[in-house]
């Protein structure tokens, strides 16, 4: 694997030049890595809109991805910090279980779909189905989220500091949704909800781990379930 | 005395039988539609309408207690590393932790490990009991992805895409409140109690195309090593199989409507989706349009209950099936030692199929901790790997008597059917004729 020994004398990472080695070689040298590994700081080159760069890597390593991702970047990821220069594809960071990922730029349909942990930080918009059936990532987009978002979402946050599309929390569960912006509408059983003291202390500590200065948890309104449709009753049938 | 016109006997309506009545009554009581569990329980066609020639003065049959005859079965050898090798073509259906008791899903695991065989966790996560005690575990990947996780990923011998089951193709699945403990919550991320709904679709996926790119993500994350299943739902069979040859399946598996589901709309269990054995050939047929039959297996499902069945199905071009309603009832469900307690529920031993209540006196389908102290894994496991030792016999013994030294060299040519249905269905000759319905013009 002759990309691999072009380590950058700046940064000392272990450098994936995907131009020249395969997703495979990539994705099973980071499988490969075992607790306490001196290559903590990882940089793959030429992404190109690869699918399913840097998935399942259960390592605290540090990946930074210059250029553009397809499908599933990060998925499943369990403790290392992925960060994407550039924009990625659908389902960044799906399942998530643990540590954390950051798209410096856009990021397609279903960011952090069923995400278990960790932190998804998208620097630009999300599309539609953002944090769909999430259940207990945290998930941060400093611009707007399409409709659908939080679809039938468990647990975890969602932290909008743009704008939401159509249907927002449609048949949310316990996730907590909150959005600084307008949202175009709210889906079934999810609605607006009081933002307490717990709530704002919650939202800044969001904000905190996110990096984000200057964002104010007081301009945030909170959305969540009315937990209406929690048990079966025929005479909720008009709201499916 | 006087003179009575003779009476007519009273005639109860074909149409508006005694059963569509009882509905319609319940309907209006209720006003909720009927959820129950377990499979299509309508008559259709079945195995049971196709039989076995046999050996004759044209063929030589093998020797019923002396002549080997193969049972064994590789599954996934088309680009996994770690392809799973079965000891019979017979395996566990995916059945969730959450619809099953804890017991339930261990004892399936010894008595599919004491037979060489494979079983599926299900829609609810992997548990340390099916995990402990399975030595071929395959993982169910399903649009809820509840508990779904790497670690037991990485751990399972096979990984199954779900994107339908026969009871309810295009149906999502529900788990009524009641069976929603403390653990089965936690494992889903669900507020205990609460009606638990599993999606119809997949959250990161929609279509063919997106599959492929979610199947390559799959064998990424595990290095390649593990067979990925697709299982699909009896809705079109010859197009479902080619699009998951296509998406780079390496074991696609169609479970027809007969197949079992733990909680759905008995007008979705009846009324969606064909009988299995519809849905055979459109799907071998696909295999050996692509050139891809054998290389990438086919398992089937729902109905199968003894070695005929199992001959058959493989006869027809399978490459194994899969047993869930069957594999329960040898663990003790719907035994008649409860009657008296199917009968305080309203039903009786063989017709209980209210799954989602958790009432199951079985101990099977609950997550009561007193019930479910009914299944002793040990016992219940050795029960089940019997029966899956007594269906392989029984197909071996067709096998023998069709002149085949492994249960995988018996052919549609063995078949005739008994009905005209079974015959278009099948592709078999009807019993007496060469006439095979569909073809050659007729």
């Amino acid at each position: 694997m002759p990309a691999t020994s072009k380590a950058t004398r700046e940064s000392h990472a272990r450098v994936f030049d995907l131009d020249v080695s395969s997703l495979r070689e990539l994705n099973q040298a980071l499988h490969n890595l075992t607790p306490g590994s001196n290559e903590t700081a990882w940089e793959v080159l030429n992404p190109k809109g690869n699918h399913s760069v840097a998935v399942g890597v259960d390592q605290p390593v540090s990946i930074d991805v210059r250029g553009s991702v397809g499908y599933y970047c990060g998925g499943m990821n369990s403790g290392s910090t992925i960060t994407v220069h550039g924009s990625a594809g659908p389902g960044v960071g799906e399942n998530m279980m643990s540590g954390s990922i950051v798209i410096k730029g856009d990021a397609s349909q279903y960011a952090g779909a069923t995400g278990k942990g960790g932190l998804l930080v998208i620097e630009g918009n999300a599309s539609s189905r953002c944090g769909i059936s999430m259940k207990g990532i945290d998930i941060v987009v400093h611009g707007n989220i399409g409709h659908m978002s939080a679809f039938m979402a468990q647990s975890g946050n969602l932290v909008v500091l743009g704008d939401a599309g159509d249907a927002l929390g449609d048949s949310i569960y316990e996730a907590r949704l909150f959005v600084r912006g307008k949202v175009d509408s709210l889906g079934a059983d999810c609605i607006a909800k009081e933002m307490r003291p717990e709530h704002l202390e919650l939202l800044q500590g969001l904000l905190d781990r996110a990096g984000l200065t200057g964002v104010k948890p007081s301009e945030f309104k909170r959305y969540g379930s009315a937990r209406t449709l929690y048990n079966f009753n025929i005479d909720n049938a008009d709201a499916y | 005395m006087t003179y009575r016109n003779p009476p007519t006997t009273p005639r109860k309506s074909a149409t508006f039988d005694d059963y569509t009545l009882s509905e319609i009554r319940r309907a209006a009581a209720t006003g909720i539609y009927d959820i129950r569990g377990a499979g299509a329980k309508r008559k259709l066609p079945h195995f049971d309408d196709l039989l076995f020639l046999g050996a004759s003065i044209s063929r030589y049959p093998l020797e019923g207690y002396r002549e080997r005859c193969d049972t064994s079965v590789v599954l996934g050898s088309r680009h996994a590393k770690k392809p799973i090798e079965l000891k019979i073509p017979i395996t566990i259906a995916g059945m969730s932790f959450g619809s099953l008791s804890g017991p339930a899903k261990e004892a399936l695991g010894r008595g599919a490990t004491l037979s060489g065989t494979s079983t599926t966790t299900g829609d609810g996560g992997m548990t340390e009991e099916e995990r402990g005690h399975s030595k071929q575990l395959v993982y169910q990947y399903l649009p809820s992805r509840y508990g779904m996780n790497l670690r037991d990923l990485r751990r399972a011998d096979a990984i199954e895409v779900v994107v339908g089951q026969g009871a309810k193709p295009g149906g999502g699945g529900m788990l009524l409140g009641q069976k929603i403990s403390d653990r089965v919550a936690e494992m889903r991320t669900l507020p205990k109690g609460i009606d638990q709904r599993s999606a119809s679709r997949h959250p990161d996926w929609t279509g063919p195309d997106d599959l492929e790119i979610k199947i390559l993500e799959l064998r990424e994350i595990t290095d390649w090593e593990k067979p990925i299943y697709v299982k699909v739902g009896g809705a079109r069979p010859y197009y479902d199989t080619a699009l998951a040859v296509k998406a780079g399946a390496d074991v696609v598996v169609v479970d027809g409507m007969q197949g079992g589901t733990a909680a759905t709309q008995e007008v979705f269990i009846e009324n969606v989706g064909q009988p299995t054995l519809a849905c055979i050939r459109p799907a071998v047929q696909a295999l050996q349009d692509l050139g891809m039959h054998r290389k990438v297996q086919l398992i089937v499902s729902g109905g199968i209950r003894n070695g005929a069945d199992v001959a058959k199905a493989l006869a027809l071009g399978v490459d194994a099936v899969s047993i869930g309603t069957a594999a329960l009832v040898a663990l003790g469900d719907n035994d008649p030692r409860w009657e008296a307690e199917y009968n305080e529920l309203g039903t009786t031993s063989g017709a209980y199929d209210d799954w989602h209540e958790g009432k199951d006196p079985a101990g099977i389908t609950t997550q009561d901790p007193e019930l479910m102290k009914r299944v002793d894994p040990v016992a219940a496991g050795r029960r089940l790997a019997n029966y899956l030792k007594v269906m392989t016999l029984e197909a071996q013994t067709i096998a023998r008597a069709c002149g085949k030294n492994s249960l995988h060299n018996l052919e549609p040519e063995d078949l005739v059917a008994l009905t005209i249905e079974a015959a278009a269905m099948a592709g078999v000759p009807l019993a007496g004729t060469n006439w095979i319905p569909g073809k050659n013009g007729f």
